[in-house]
């Protein structure tokens, strides 16, 4: 059997040319790859930087306040000359309001996402979706506006007692705020559970609604989970409706006709005053923004295990 | 099985009555917007006068206008995308093309997607705390800049990341048989292609910082100023707070001129979303995949 | 200089080789692609590898440029000698390997750039300083599409047919000048005039460059190469090599009774 052999040095350029990396490259291409990896641990950066504002401050806080005090005081009078510091009555009115926006974002943001997963013809998609996106980039100066300026207006005509600064009216503007958030996530888990699961059903004589209703919603039901929590994280976070409209006093009720001040309200509150930077006045708006952040990043990352099980399941 | 005809009939009525309420709670977020843009225009359209785009705030609505706010909001954009885009776009290419699947690129990602649903106002006082006191920068444009450009990071790294992932393998495995390292292969095929992607995420990043209030309050932007900013040190001022300020203000005729102001800031934000669907179309039309 | 073991069977007399494959296994995580393959692929000239889908063949071919270096899981052992060197030894550069073994793809896959822009990547990616100008034409007139784009250098590379855009290709890659032109199926994608073209390329470019195409389509293997591998999987899915030899005694004179039922149509 005669073998071949590896040809003897060609007569190319390329001759004797080993095939290593020259360190050049290797050097050019870390020169490179080194300012991304940095931009990347700007976001690092980020989580550190309000991490650690965040901590300073309230830890300063709660040297002069203690936290027993914080969560049980019924009263909120930190910019009185008799302070008290309880966040109960901000975090009533965030509840308050949010609680508001969800009843009315949560059914309405359903059924839109229903009707746009199940029902929708591809011309109504065209008209619908644009326009809950525009929805959805309004911003919200804009809505505190239409709350202040139309909305409660409308209120004081049904129920007369409505006060010019109430919760309701940012509740509701709130609500519609958030419903593009609640559609379209909706939509997308509503999409995601597969064909065969609704020709199983439609294969079994099931009309429109019942397939809707009965199999596709629970089929999505973590996903649509999910966007209801998200939804509520962005409802608590929210700031410029309920400053304009739901206004700056801070009282501990339940009534929806009447002004409150929600966390973040107090925080502009605070801002766009001539508070002394230092001082325990100052102090309080980390405080509350401390418990603002705890309260979102749970909520956020109890949707996103929600989600993450919900794909599981589907993918 | 034989199911009574009166039993379907009513499945059925059921089942329309259903989606007539589906397409009612549709036509609600139709009709709020329709409302909305129309009570807008009815109070806005008639102080919307050249007068009011050239003139500063007053204390007598007829004199005021929004000249400060319009020129610090363009301050504080251009500002914005000077930090926040190469950055994001940066930090996009690396987490997508260049990060080894490993712990660290894991924390990263968690770590955006949790930035991305931190409350804006909170930004604002990290903003605070680190750009005006810390590093002592004052109430000024660029403290208000950097805080929004922390903002808006998330939006354009995960939009980058998007562009970047739809591009198909088919590409990126022609560059790399033709000998191109793996720089190259990102920034002579891979971002070219997936630039209307990123062109997206830069704009809705920009959009939200043209929107944005509370932040910007935190970190001390005044809700009066008759002044021009002239270097990014000074103080400023943005439509969104100008807006605010007057909506905040008991008389009517300074809730019209709000509404004014707001028919210019939707203006605004129109353009640049129409920019940027035109910038994306035609950079699609040269793709053409 | 390496001396070499036999191949599994060699009618190579003393011809020069482009590569010497050595004992390959690839594994994909926990799957083995390949196993134990060692061959001999000679210079100038066009070797095919064929046998039926799943067998291995790409995985093999992807193996001689280091392409499967791209996939996380991917692992190899044994050698692959390309003029003497085992391209998997530590410290060879894969970048310069893909530069001068070149490779064009199952479905054509210009960049979504102009026609002079697709040609001129390879050269400018790799440092290239003389005139670009000369290189596309060069390049173009070897594939056999420079009068077809000579007038419309600067359109979109995407507004060409699919055959023209995989000579395109073609001509992309051998810009670089390289040694050696890897094909995966190159005609898979096209219709039955533009695969006549490519194959009458073919034929043109073994005079300064070797080939090595991946095909399922057994009369062109038997019309176009000069020498065939044949590849079979097994049970286990595992690529192996069954038979090497000239195209012409391979296919009328095949030794193994697994070519001979495979060249019969009795399975694949």
């Amino acid at each position: 059997m005669a073998r071949g052999t590896i040809v003897a040095p060609r007569e190319r350029a390329t001759r004797g040319r080993s095939l290593r990396p020259p360190l050049g490259r290797r050097v050019r291409e870390w020169l490179i790859e080194a300012p991304l990896a940095l931009a990347a641990l700007v976001s690092i950066g980020t989580t550190v930087g309000i991490i650690g504002v965040l901590v300073f401050e309230t830890y300063e806080f709660f040297q002069v306040v203690p936290l027993w005090q914080f969560l049980t005081d019924t009263q909120w009078t930190p910019l009185f000359s008799e302070k008290h510091f309880g966040i109960i009555v901000l975090l009533s009115a965030t509840v308050l309001t949010t609680v508001g926006a969800i009843a009315v974002a949560l059914p309405l943001g359903l059924l839109v996402a229903i009707y746009l997963a199940e029902y929708a013809s591809p011309a109504a998609r065209r008209i619908i979706k644009p326009v809950l996106e525009i929805l959805a980039g309004i911003p919200t100066v804009v809505y505190g506006y239409f709350a202040l300026l139309f909305v409660t207006p409308i209120l004081q005509a049904i129920l007369p007692q409505t006060a010019v600064f109430n919760g309701a009216s940012a509740a509701i503007v709130m609500g519609i705020m958030i419903l593009p958030m609640i559609s379209s996530m909706g939509e997308d888990a509503l999409a995601a559970v597969p064909r065969e699961l609704r020709e199983g059903a439609y294969a079994l004589g099931a009309t429109r609604f019942e397939v809707a209703t009965q199999v596709v919603v629970p089929a999505a039901s973590s996903g649509l989970m999910a966007a209801c929590i998200l939804a509520v994280s962005r409802a608590i976070g929210e700031t410029m409706i309920v400053t304009i409209a739901a206004g700056q006093s801070p009282t501990l009720t339940l009534n929806p006709l009447v002004p409150i001040e929600t966390m973040t309200a107090y925080i502009v509150q605070v801002s766009l005053g001539d508070t002394p930077y230092g001082s325990l006045e100052y102090k309080t708006i980390f405080a509350v923004g401390t418990t603002l952040f705890l309260l979102t990043l749970l909520l956020n990352i109890a949707s996103q295990w929600l989600l993450a099980r919900f794909r599981e399941v589907y993918q | 099985m034989r199911v009574p005809g009166s039993v379907m009939a009513r499945r059925r009525a059921i089942g329309r009555a259903f989606e007539l309420l589906c397409l009612a709670a549709t036509s609600v977020g139709i009709l709020v917007l329709i409302v909305l843009l129309v009570d807008i225009a009815r109070r806005g359209l008639p102080t919307l006068t050249w007068d009011f785009l050239t003139n500063y705030p007053s204390r007598f609505p007829e004199q005021a206008g929004i000249r400060a706010a319009l020129v610090g909001s363009l301050w504080l954009v251009g500002l914005t995308a000077l930090f926040a885009v190469p950055t994001g776009i940066a930090a996009g290419v690396w987490l997508e093309e260049y990060a080894r699947r490993g712990w660290l690129s894991r924390v990263i990602e968690v770590n955006i997607a949790n930035l991305a649903g931190v409350p804006s106002i909170i930004y604002g006082l990290l903003g605070l705390g680190v750009f005006v006191r810390a590093l002592q920068f004052d109430r000024s444009v660029l403290s208000g800049a950097l805080t929004m450009a922390l903002l808006v990071l998330p939006i354009i790294i995960i939009n980058t990341r998007e562009a970047l992932r739809a591009v198909p393998g088919s590409l990126r495995d022609a560059a790399y048989a033709l000998g191109a390292t793996r720089s190259q292969v990102v920034w002579g095929v891979v971002l070219p292609a997936a630039l209307p992607g990123v062109l997206t995420g830069i704009i809705l990043a920009l959009s939200r910082a043209i929107g944005e209030t509370a932040p910007l309050i935190t970190i001390g932007a005044l809700t009066f100023i008759a002044f021009l900013p002239r270097s990014p040190l000074d103080p400023f001022t943005v439509l969104p707070i100008q807006i605010f300020n007057w909506v905040s203000r008991p008389q009517p005729a300074f809730h019209q001129l709000a509404a004014s102001g707001i028919i210019v800031l939707l203006l605004v934000l129109l353009s640049l979303n129409a920019l940027a669907i035109y910038l994306r179309d035609r950079a699609r039309r040269s793709m053409q995949w | 200089m390496v001396s070499l073991q036999p191949a599994v069977d060699a009618s190579l007399g003393g011809s020069p080789l482009a590569f010497a494959i050595r004992a390959l296994n690839l594994w994909y995580g926990r799957f083995q692609a390949l196993r134990d393959i060692t061959l001999d692929v000679p210079a100038r000239r066009i070797t095919a590898l064929i046998g039926p889908s799943g067998c291995g063949k790409s995985s093999l071919l992807r193996c001689l440029n280091r392409m499967n270096d791209l996939i996380p899981e991917a692992r190899i052992s044994g050698q692959v000698l390309f003029e003497g060197t085992d391209i998997y030894a530590p410290g060879v550069d894969p970048v310069e390997v893909r530069r001068r073994i070149g490779m064009v793809f199952q479905k054509p896959n210009p960049f979504p750039k102009s026609i002079y822009d697709n040609v001129a990547f390879g050269p400018r990616v790799n440092g290239y300083r003389g005139s670009l100008d000369e290189i596309v034409e060069r390049a173009l007139r070897q594939a056999a599409l420079w009068d077809e784009v000579k007038d419309k250098l600067q359109q979109n590379a995407l507004t060409l047919s699919g055959g023209q855009q995989q000579r395109l290709c073609i001509a992309r890659a051998l810009a670089v000048e390289p040694e050696v032109l890897l094909m995966d199926e190159p005609c898979s994608a096209l219709d039955p005039i533009a695969t006549y073209r490519i194959e009458g390329l073919m034929a043109e470019l073994k005079r300064d460059y070797t080939i090595v195409i991946v095909t399922h389509n057994m009369q062109q293997a038997s019309r176009v190469s000069d020498y065939t591998a044949f590849m079979l999987a097994g049970e286990d899915r595992t690529g192996e090599l069954i038979e090497f030899g000239e195209t012409r005694s391979f296919f009328t004179n095949p030794r193994d009774k697994r070519s001979e039922d495979y060249i019969t149509g009795r399975f694949g």
